[in-house]
């Protein structure tokens, strides 16, 4: 997305939350069903989530 | 969105938040250190380090262990016999001043090779201790637990709420927009929306397994009341018995009727997860799901003959289930530092949320004192 529109489309608005939402999901059910992939996975996913925060927090703009 | 239905979900979401932030932020706060309790409690020393001795040692006789820590504690019940998954060296004994006792219990770890006495590490005292009392019941036992779960719920309230407003708000920016130069409000309230969104799923399943988990107790009494009665039926009746029979035969009987699974814990007769003729020996499986599901195994406390077996209902595997959701014990340190990256960024999220209110309700209160002040008359003037 680019600049700020007046009126999004649906996926212009959701796609970060639902995929944030995905990717969650994914990480915490992964670990639960599997040892050694399933924590990496958790890890790298769960992990994006304070990653993308940081990102959009301190990034300076507005 | 129409105008109305914006002002009740901002209403619901306003009133949902509000009643619940205290609460939340102090479960968050208490939550921090209750991730890592294992390895504080190495830090100050009262996590129980096992022997080493060399590979292969054989384990005890569960009937001397059980003698172990009735020696330690002489006068005392033995209620529960727990090991860790990744520490079967170690024997977590509970005993109480009877096998009911939920007010008096003591601890004995014991070697599960020597039968030693390791420690007698006391539970109910110290940092860990109130912290996780004030996590868990508010230090009110089940109305603290049902309390904390109401709360919780409106944590639920307050974040699909949070996400229907959230499009609303969001219409005109880009996702992650945060305004810095504008004022302190829109700063906070565009980070606000940012970390809320991005914490959601994770605050929900954590929020969601932690209301569950206050059910605990209810959801227990629940299986005993459908189950466990069914099972010890034929028991009605019958004396109470006053000795009781080999805990090894019995721990033996069960591996023998769940030969894929692994002895996870014990409980003796009379105590909340057993009937007062039996030693309920709960295992559970190998893999990474099933290690965490636990299947009672009934043994008659007298002659250790089986007794009965069961899945448990939905509801007790959901509640298993829910606790390492909940906890954030399932994968290792990484998972737990992420863990507490996510409780701090919620606690933002709360903090962020009472702080935009606060603006809001000054400058309410601001425009209505205005609105009360006599007009300026003139008088004086000129």
């Amino acid at each position: 997305m680019s600049g700020s529109p007046q009126h999004p489309s649906s996926w212009q608005l959701w796609r970060w939350p639902v995929g944030l939402a995905i990717v969650s999901l994914l990480g915490l059910i992964t670990a639960l069903v599997s040892d050694d992939l399933g924590d990496w996975i958790a890890w790298l996913t769960l992990g994006l989530l304070p990653v993308v925060a940081w990102h959009f927090g301190l990034r300076r703009r507005g | 969105m129409q105008a109305l239905a914006l002002r009740r979900w901002t209403w619901v979401h306003k009133w949902s938040s509000l009643i619940c932030t205290i609460f939340m932020l102090l479960l968050c706060l208490t939550g921090l250190p209750l991730i890592f309790h294992h390895e504080i409690g190495h830090w100050l020393g009262t996590e129980v380090e096992p022997p080493v001795m060399p590979a292969g040692t054989p384990m005890a006789d569960l009937d001397r262990v059980a003698e172990a820590a009735r020696a330690a504690q002489p006068g005392m019940s033995l209620q529960y016999l727990f090991r860790a998954a990744d520490e079967p060296e170690l024997w977590h004994v509970t005993l109480g001043r009877d096998a009911a006792d939920t007010e008096y219990t003591r601890s004995v770890v014991v070697d599960a090779r020597s039968t030693a006495v390791l420690a007698q590490p006391r539970l109910d005292e110290g940092f860990m201790y109130l912290m996780f009392r004030l996590h868990v019941d508010l230090f009110a036992d089940l109305p603290g637990k049902l309390f904390l779960g109401g709360m919780g719920l409106l944590l639920v309230v307050a974040l699909v709420s949070g996400v229907v407003l959230y499009a609303p708000f969001m219409r005109k920016l880009e996702f992650g927009t945060v305004r810095r130069q504008r004022s302190r409000r829109l700063f906070w309230l565009d980070q606000h929306n940012l970390l809320g969104i991005v914490t959601l799923m994770w605050a929900l399943v954590v929020g969601g397994t932690g209301v569950i988990n206050t059910w605990a107790d209810l959801l227990i009494k629940l299986w005993q009341h459908e189950q466990v009665s069914e099972m010890v039926a034929p028991y009605h009746g019958q004396p109470v018995p006053t000795a009781l029979g080999s805990l090894e035969a019995a721990a033996r009987v069960a591996g023998q009727a769940e030969p894929d699974k692994q002895l996870a814990f014990v409980a003796f007769p009379g105590t909340a997860l057993s009937s007062p003729y039996h030693y309920t020996v709960f295992m559970r499986g190998v893999t990474p799901v099933s290690a965490r599901l636990f299947k009672p195994v009934l043994v008659d406390a007298r002659s250790a003959q089986l007794t009965a077996s069961r899945e448990p209902p939905w509801y007790i595997t959901g509640l298993l289930l829910s606790q390492p959701l909940h906890f954030g014990d399932y994968g290792g340190m990484p998972l737990k530092i992420i863990w507490a990256l996510l409780d701090i960024l919620t606690m933002v999220v709360l903090g962020s949320g009472l702080y935009l209110w606060w603006v809001k309700y000054r400058q309410a209160s601001r425009l209505g004192e205005a609105a009360t002040q006599p007009l300026p008359s003139g008088e004086g003037a000129a």
